[in-house]
């Protein structure tokens, strides 16, 4: 049975993360079909930096979501500081000043379950370093969900809780180093 | 196989909110889907209920239940003065222009709590233009318009909100409009003198009065595309020619049918012209 592809990647990265994404997404070529959605814990008062930062670094085109963005295929979304990040089921984007979950706001676990929802079986789950348990609920959805789920190598990591989190939570998920995560989306059929 | 309780899932909530609708008047079911779901399943687990369709039963039949579960449907959060720099530029771009009428309307749609528009109140305080000004302030939750009503808030809210007044280039100090007792900040009251406070639903309601700025943040992300087209379309209804509009900083028109009807004003504020036609 054909299947499509995964088109969209979601990923979920707290402490150390630009790190952790600059050896990731500055290696996907601009003409990925993928289009990539980042939940990073930063602080609420923050104006936005990561989109900036990573604007310069990347071939694919980087941009920080607004309410209502349709999805497009080669452009990376990174949520507001202060707001969820959603996906809805039209394949656009939705932000919410809903409550903090786990005290995070944006929540990867926010971002992850409404992928999942709206778009299971097109989805990468991808949950990089952090210090919490953010994203574990979330990756549990998308695999539930019929998507691909990845977790950063807790061994690699700056911060191994979260990917430790999200194994626990998704036994089924593929673990792996960072230079390995990069190749798997360079080279994953869109 | 996951699939199938999800489908039933998403069925039992759209007849749950076709139920709210029938029975009560409230129509969330335009509402961005993935926040209203998460919400929906919130209200149900701390409502003790086991499924969307025992809810939709017991709303339907008993209306003390509506308070309770409305309580989920919306989210109030706000701040005075919230994203300074969007004050400011009311404050720089859009006040010299405001200062040219004679007597003025401004519509805070969504008012929540009343944060934004004592803000708005407070901003036409400092810059004379209070006294010629009817401020219209409306929501749909009654809860949170009687707390913008009364203008009382936590002392420990006041830091922020006096940090963030200066930011947006106040001219006066945040202590001259409230008294501070037993941990409350009380509003003065006459701030609230030229406030009509009103139920209004940007979803079910229309036009009311004919106005000079319409300030709607952090509304409309909560509404779906189709729903967001219905309140921009009042508000170009209701906005004088060449009257403004401004949104949440994470909002644009950019996405809407209505883009053409307004003209970027001071665009990384998100704040509009009504085009002159
Ligand atoms: C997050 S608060 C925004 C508060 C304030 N405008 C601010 O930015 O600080 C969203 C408000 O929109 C109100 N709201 C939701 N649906 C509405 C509708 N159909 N018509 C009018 N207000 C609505 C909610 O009750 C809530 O008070």
């Amino acid at each position: 049975m054909m299947r499509p592809g995964p088109q969209i990647v979601v990923i979920g990265a707290s402490a150390g993360a630009v790190d952790a994404l600059g050896a990731i997404l500055p290696s996907i070529p601009e003409d990925s079909g993928l289009s990539i959605l980042v939940v990073v814990h930063v602080p609420p008062d923050k104006r936005s930096v990561m989109a900036e930062l990573f604007r310069a670094k990347c071939r694919l085109m980087v941009v920080e979501a607004e309410d209502k963005m349709p999805i497009e295929p080669g452009v990376v979304y990174f949520a507001p500081p202060d707001y969820h990040l959603q996906v809805e089921a039209d394949k656009t984007l939705s932000l919410s000043g809903d409550e903090p979950v786990l005290y995070s706001r944006p929540s990867i676990d926010v971002l992850f379950e409404s992928a999942a929802e709206a778009l299971g079986p097109l989805l990468i789950g991808l949950i990089l370093t952090g210090a919490n348990q953010d994203g574990a609920n979330g990756m549990a959805a998308i695999v539930g969900a019929g998507g691909i789920g990845i977790v950063q190598d807790p061994r690699t990591a700056f911060a191994p809780a979260m990917p430790e989190a999200a194994i626990a939570a998704c036994p089924q998920v593929r673990v792996l180093a960072l230079a390995e995560i990069s190749t798997f989306l360079r080279e994953v059929e869109v | 196989m996951t699939e199938l309780p999800e489908k039933v899932e998403d069925i039992e909530i759209r007849l749950l909110l076709e139920a709210l609708f029938l029975r009560y008047h409230y129509d969330f079911r335009n509402y961005a889907m993935a926040s209203i779901k998460r919400r929906l399943r919130q209200a149900r687990e701390q409502l003790g209920f086991s499924t969307f369709s025992a809810m939709q039963e017991s709303i339907l039949r008993d209306a003390d239940m509506l308070p309770q579960l409305l309580r989920f449907m919306t989210v109030q959060v706000s701040e005075m003065f919230r994203d300074p720099s969007y004050f400011r530029a009311l404050r720089e771009r859009v006040v010299p222009h405001l200062k040219t009428y004679p007597s003025l309307k401004v519509w805070v749609a969504g008012c929540s709590t009343g944060e934004e528009l004592y803000s708005l109140v407070i901003l036409f305080r400092e810059e004379g233009l209070e006294e010629r000004t009817l401020f219209y302030a409306t929501d749909i939750n009654h809860d949170a318009l009687e707390t913008a009503q009364a203008g009382i808030y936590p002392m420990e809210r006041i830091p922020l909100f006096t940090q963030n007044h200066r930011q947006s280039g106040g001219k006066s100090s945040l202590s001259d409009y409230y008294q501070a007792a037993y941990g409350r900040a009380s509003l003065d009251k006459t701030l609230r003198k030229n406030v009509v406070f009103s139920d209004h639903s940007l979803v079910t309601d229309s036009v009311f009065a004919e106005m000079h700025l319409i300030s709607c943040r952090n509304v409309l992300i909560y509404f779906d595309k189709a729903l967001q087209d219905r309140a921009l379309g009042l508000f170009e209804d209701s906005l004088a020619r060449r009257g403004f509009l401004g949104l949440g900083s994470k909002e644009s028109l950019r996405f809407s049918s209505h883009a053409s009807a307004f003209a970027d004003f001071v665009r990384e504020e998100k704040i509009y012209q009504r085009s002159s036609e």
